[in-house]
């Protein structure tokens, strides 16, 4: 994957990133991303990023779960083997519901936990290139992506402007790879560099 | 303009003017300062008795669970016991980090990591009894339900015991991925402080990548309130399906419709229990005071006694419905075996009663409810009682059965099943040793996510706007 350039400015109040993520969207910026120490509310919002719909996935895979669970024990019990239990009848589904609503809950959770996963690209020995080491600390960090026309210079002055404690031009790669956090150099060549 | 305001009258959840980073190095200072000696000597007792436990296994697969004191008539003794016990401890962490959080119950985040942690691994002790109490261990993968060669002869999902198998694997799985997931933003923060190459290495392992970007927090923020949803009729199914275990029978004492919501505020209160006796601990041994408050243990106190209170009705009930159904086998059980304090085990009944339902009523006075060495010692004498209440349920209905010449002589337990529950104390304490030292035992991010809410040194500067008339706070504040 291509490494491509960016302008990071770094905040350290909730209160002057909301305005600034505002001033900095008006402006024409594309901001790539901010990565914050903890769930900032309606920061999603203000990003105009969509609403997730990994709830929907959550439930398709329950449903999953709901279906399996019955069609699998009402095969078993009324065609593969009948077993006959005091005479009662074959297809007993009040003493399914248990089980029918543990599959249910296990499919729904162990699917979005997988969902989530791969959304976020996070799975062991993966490795992303991290903006600033207190983005996970105390700092929010707001990463713009720059175009050949950014005037860097001009953008972190609009940075600070707007609140920025600390801003800086970073290259980077922007996708994952299984690397190890230890070690920091890249694992692959630098081809191509965006130029400014 | 994003609305950072409560009430003053409410207590902080977080003491002292503390910012971000603040929360970051004290919550993080025990993962990156040695372990103390007091450390290394309790996770050395636990080791001990975990290998003791080993051994007690050992002997159990090699000559069978006949080395237990278990007999025909008693055929579930201490190990169903401490199955039951041990399920219920396992409830409190599920239900702090699910029910309370669809509640909005600001508190929880203090005390969730640690009580999700302790459920965790209050489960796996649980399981260690019904697969060993299968005998011949090797055939346990016969509760699957697979195509195999033997007919195929399927499981009966008629069963509760079968269902069990179901609620308390699935119970295991999803209370791990609501940990896991929950863990991964502050390993990250972990990670990104670490000062030794092999600490970097292991934690950025451990946080799978993350970066803390506004998009996955999005993603997790839905991620854990669909878990919370899914866990909370899950964790009440659990024990429900426990209690069923039980209540489908047709023993005296045990076949009872009030079985379920009577086990659920069972496990409820133990599992309170346990994460009091726990967090007291951990609040003094890192020096958390700040973070685990008396706030915290106030509100957890006020749900032992709701609970226990609870419980304490379902026993008076259960009386009740011995004489009054006027069933002689439900008269014998409830009136003889269990409520004569003189019958063989009525010293166990009365045991339940006064550390169940009688001694948490002192949690009604405020002093007591404020006081930590009460409500440590409270924590395990409630404990003891939960244990005492299940150790009842099992024996007293079972020891004499509808039979008399097969009625039991009295059972005890030997010293390998006591081996066994000693050494399931030995995996739950290791694990939580180890969780202490190598985890964050505080949910950094959440913590910093109410911190500006409900912070003492941001509560403080609240005078402001409280002083402020509605129009101007709604005009200022509201979005």
């Amino acid at each position: 994957m291509a490494k491509k350039k960016f302008v990071i400015g770094c905040f350290d109040d909730e209160a002057v990133l909301f305005p600034a993520v505002k001033k900095v969207r008006t402006a024409g910026y594309k901001i790539h991303d901010v990565y914050t120490p903890f769930a900032v509310h309606g920061l999603d919002h203000a990003m105009g990023l969509r609403e997730t719909s990994l709830h929907t996935a959550g439930f398709i895979y329950g449903i999953t779960g709901t279906t399996t669970a019955l069609s699998c024990i009402s095969w078993i019990f009324t065609k593969d083997w009948p077993l006959n239990i005091g005479g009662k009848p074959h297809f007993a589904l009040p003493a399914w519901i248990p089980i029918t609503f543990e599959l249910t809950v296990l499919f729904a959770a162990v699917g979005m936990v997988l969902t989530f996963c791969y959304l976020c690209q996070l799975a062991p020995f993966v490795k992303k290139h991290h903006f600033h080491a207190r983005s996970t600390d105390d700092l929010f960090v707001m990463v713009i992506e720059c175009t050949d026309k950014t005037n860097t210079d001009d953008l972190q002055a609009f940075l600070t402007a707007g609140g920025a404690l600390e801003t800086n031009v970073q290259v980077a790669e922007e996708g994952w790879w299984l690397g190890r956090y230890d070690q920091d150099e890249m694992p692959f060549e630098t081809k191509e560099i965006v130029a400014a | 303009m994003h609305l950072k305001y409560e009430s003053q009258l409410r207590e902080p959840l977080v003491y002292g003017d503390k910012n971000y980073h603040q929360v970051t190095e004290d919550i993080v200072r025990p993962i990156e300062a040695k372990p103390t000696r007091l450390w290394y000597i309790g996770f050395y007792i636990a080791v001990c008795l975990l290998l003791f436990g080993v051994y007690a296994i050992y002997r159990d697969v090699t000559y069978g669970i006949g080395q237990w004191n278990l007999n025909k008539t008693v055929g579930w003794g201490w190990d169903i016991t401490n199955f039951v016990w041990w399920v219920g401890i396992g409830h409190a962490g599920t239900l702090i980090s699910a029910i309370l959080l669809l509640f909005r119950q600001g508190w929880r985040t203090g005390v969730n990591r640690a009580a999700e942690a302790m459920t965790i691994f209050a489960v796996m002790c649980a399981g260690q009894f019904p697969i060993w109490h299968m005998g011949r261990v090797w055939m346990a993968f016969f509760v699957l339900p697979y195509p195999n060669s033997r007919g195929p002869l399927w499981v009966n999902f008629n069963s509760p015991l079968l269902w069990d198998v179901f609620a308390i694997s699935t119970y295991f799985t999803v209370s791990l991925l609501f940990w896991y997931s929950g863990l991964l933003p502050d390993f990250a923060t972990v990670r990104d402080r670490a000062f030794t190459k092999l600490r970097k290495r292991l934690y950025g392992v451990a946080a799978f990548g993350w970066t803390g970007s506004t998009k996955h927090w999005q993603r997790h923020e839905s991620l854990s309130l669909v878990l919370a949803g899914l866990s909370t009729p899950l964790v009440l199914s659990v024990h429900t399906i426990v209690s069923f275990d039980f209540a489908t029978s047709v023993i005296p004492g045990w076949h009872t419709t009030i079985f379920p919501p009577y086990f659920v505020a069972g496990a409820i209160f133990s599992g309170f229990a346990m994460v009091q006796s726990l967090m007291v601990i951990i609040r003094k041994v890192f020096a958390m005071e700040d973070y685990i408050t008396m706030g915290h243990i106030v509100a957890m106190n006020k749900v032992i006694v709701l609970t226990g209170s609870i419980v304490g009705v379902a026993y008076l009930t259960e009386l009740f419905m011995g004489w009054y159904s006027q069933n002689k086998y439900e008269g014998y059980t409830f009136w003889y075996s269990r409520a004569y304090l003189f019958s063989p085990y009525g010293w166990s009944y009365w045991g339940m009663m006064a550390c169940n339902v009688l001694s948490p009523q002192i949690f009604w006075f405020r002093k007591m409810r404020r006081n930590i060495f009460v409500t440590f010692f409270m924590s395990i004498i409630v404990n003891i009682g939960m244990w005492f209440e299940r150790f009842v349920i099992i024996v007293t209905s079972l020891y004499r059965d509808y039979l008399p010449s097969s009625w039991s002589v009295y059972y005890s337990p030997t010293i390998w099943e006591i081996g066994f529950y000693a050494g399931t104390f030995g995996l739950f304490f290791t694990c939580f040793f180890l969780f202490a030292k190598y985890f964050p035992v505080i949910a950094i991010a959440e913590i910093k996510y109410v911190l500006k809410t409900t912070g003492e040194g941001y509560k403080g500067r609240m005078d402001k706007i409280e002083a402020e008339s509605l129009e101007t706070f709604v005009h200022d504040h509201a979005h």
